[in-house]
């Protein structure tokens, strides 16, 4: 294991203390490992958390700030971070007007989120929570734990973040969180596996020949493990997949292209140029992309691909300004 | 006082016990999960029942009802995972059903487990032949009602309970797990014993050694 470390055991805390001092519009609870928002959100509006593992950077600390989340609990590396946590955050960036707890589709996540959610309704806070679960990798949810929650979950902090700074209640935050949900699709494929610090070792095996399809970002296993092939068939491995799973008719969507962490820009760019040509091949309009690192698997190679079918409103909230570390435009 | 009363010296001695079973077989849980999970089980209860160990030492909890709320609340805010909302709302659901009392007779004893049973039950929503903790919790507790209805006291009631535990945990090997990420593996998952069944079983079977003493 070659890594920027100091010691395996102080990796979250190390980044956290980069992450206070890179990022002056943010502030850090080192204590409760929360990353909030340095200006707080007037009152009266609805305020947003989400959280989970690290070591999906920018995911999920990388968006808090104006027009997307106002708090993001860190677990440790792929660890859910813990109800205490989430319930710290959730009475303190509270304005009044209820949390919305936004929790990716991982066993650990889910029960942690649920917990805190129950802990503070006693506390009398309004809580509700929108579940992602978007990745079409995996098949047969009536006999698993269900999709696994990955892409979308950066799309619809960005939606739901602007509705929630145009002053919408929680009721119609969590409509339209659950729009998103149902109206997009992700599926991913990993060319090395990622090593987690404090195990040192990979955490799985791929021959240098071997990529897995459908892997999740935890470097779960996926549908497949095939020979690798050319970028043109790749892109066909993740978009075929995604446009057999929902009807995006003609569009017009929205695409992330994204990095799991190990891969440069450039192939991310030319892979997305194979997708943009298979989008273009099914006739579905394209009208927003995104590439680039923003919901990564450590030292993962491999990239996923994100399809968001959108309306007049989605597609006002995507456009609406934003200022955080990961996402920043019209501002 | 009943000479079988489990007291809160017991539970507390019961919590040692299993503190040392996870933090001994903390490689062989981890093992266990490796294969069908995400590696972490043994570390997450080690460190959980460590703070847990640290908490009763610093709180001094005076009722059955205070130690368990205690030992569920630290379990929730340090083991993270799936584990540590499972095992906290079983400890945090005894508590509360055990109240401000200081000891438990064996039908209390049921009570409590049974409440705490329900509270795992809700919050993971696992059904029988998943592959997971409630596998081995829940035949413990048909043993354990059982030998209480047939007028046991607690301590050969529990040592029933920790024998169908083990079955219980063995009958997880087969099965394809339908809960957490070893659902994931589908019929992969088959041949390998649930880590979650197997910290469960060694929940019992301390406990069983504590009440024997």
């Amino acid at each position: 294991m070659k890594k920027f470390i100091n010691d395996p055991a102080s990796v979250l805390a190390d980044a956290l203390n980069g992450i206070a001092k890179a990022h002056p519009d943010q502030t850090v609870d080192f204590k409760n490992r929360v990353i909030y928002r340095a200006a707080p959100k007037e009152a009266g509006k609805v305020a947003l958390i989400s959280g989970g593992g690290s070591g999906h950077e920018p995911l999920h600390g990388g968006f808090v700030g104006y027009g997307m989340l106002d708090a993001a609990c860190a677990g440790e590396v792929f660890t859910s971070p813990t109800p205490d946590q989430m319930l710290e955050a959730t009475n303190t960036v509270n304005r009044g007007a209820g949390v919305l707890h936004i929790v990716k589709n991982y066993t650990g996540d889910v029960l942690n989120f649920e917990m805190a959610a129950e802990l503070a309704a006693a506390e009398g806070i309004e809580v509700a929570s929108v579940v992602v679960n978007d990745d079409v990798a995996v098949e047969d949810s009536t006999w698993t734990a269900g999709r696994r929650g990955v892409g979308l979950t950066v799309l619809l902090e960005k939606i739901v973040g602007a509705a929630s700074e145009e002053g919408r209640d929680l009721a119609a935050i969590v409509a339209l969180a659950e729009k998103v949900n149902a109206n997009g699709r992700s599926m991913g494929i990993a060319l090395t596996s990622c090593t987690v610090p404090a195990v040192g070792k990979p955490t799985f095996d791929l021959p240098e020949d071997q990529m897995e399809v459908g892997v999740g970002i935890h470097g779960e296993p996926g549908r497949s493990r095939v020979a690798i092939e050319p970028a043109s068939k790749i892109a066909e491995r993740l978009v075929t997949p995604i446009l057999a799973d929902f009807q995006f008719g003609d569009g017009p969507v929205i695409v992330m292209l994204n990095g799991l962490g190990g891969t440069p820009l450039i192939e991310l760019y030319l892979m997305y140029a194979e997708v943009a040509k298979l989008l273009e091949q099914a006739g579905v309009s394209v009208a927003r992309v995104l590439v680039g690192n923003y919901i990564t698997s450590l030292d993962m190679q491999g990239c996923s691909v994100t399809i968001l079918k959108v309306d007049d409103e989605l597609l006002g909230l995507w456009d609406a300004p934003v200022s955080t570390p990961g996402i920043r435009w019209g501002i | 006082m009943a000479m079988d009363n489990v007291t809160v010296e017991t539970l507390v001695d019961w919590l040692a016990r299993f503190d040392s079973a996870v933090t001994e077989q903390r490689d062989y849980l981890t093992e266990l999960d490796s294969a069908i999970g995400d590696a972490d089980h043994g570390a997450n209860m080690a460190r959980g029942m460590t703070a847990v160990m640290e908490s009763i030492g610093a709180v001094h909890p005076g009722t059955v009802g205070e130690l368990l709320k205690t030992v569920g609340m630290t379990l929730v805010s340090s083991v993270g995972g799936a584990s540590g909302p499972l095992y906290g709302t079983f400890f945090l659901r005894m508590g509360i059903a055990s109240g401000s009392v200081t000891e438990l007779a064996a039908p209390d004893l049921e009570r409590a487990l049974r409440a705490g049973l329900e509270g795992v039950v809700q919050r993971g929503k696992a059904e029988l032949g998943d592959k997971t903790m409630y596998d081995t919790f829940f035949p413990a507790l048909e043993a354990y009602a059982a030998a209480v209805a047939a007028g046991s006291d607690a301590g050969p009631a529990i040592e029933a309970a920790a024998r169908a535990a083990e079955e219980g945990r063995d009958a997880t090997g087969p099965m394809i797990a339908r809960k957490g990420r070893a659902s994931y593996l589908g019929e992969r998952s088959i041949g390998h014993l649930d880590p979650g069944a197997t910290s469960a079983a060694m929940l019992l079977s301390t406990l069983a050694i504590a009440i024997a003493r």
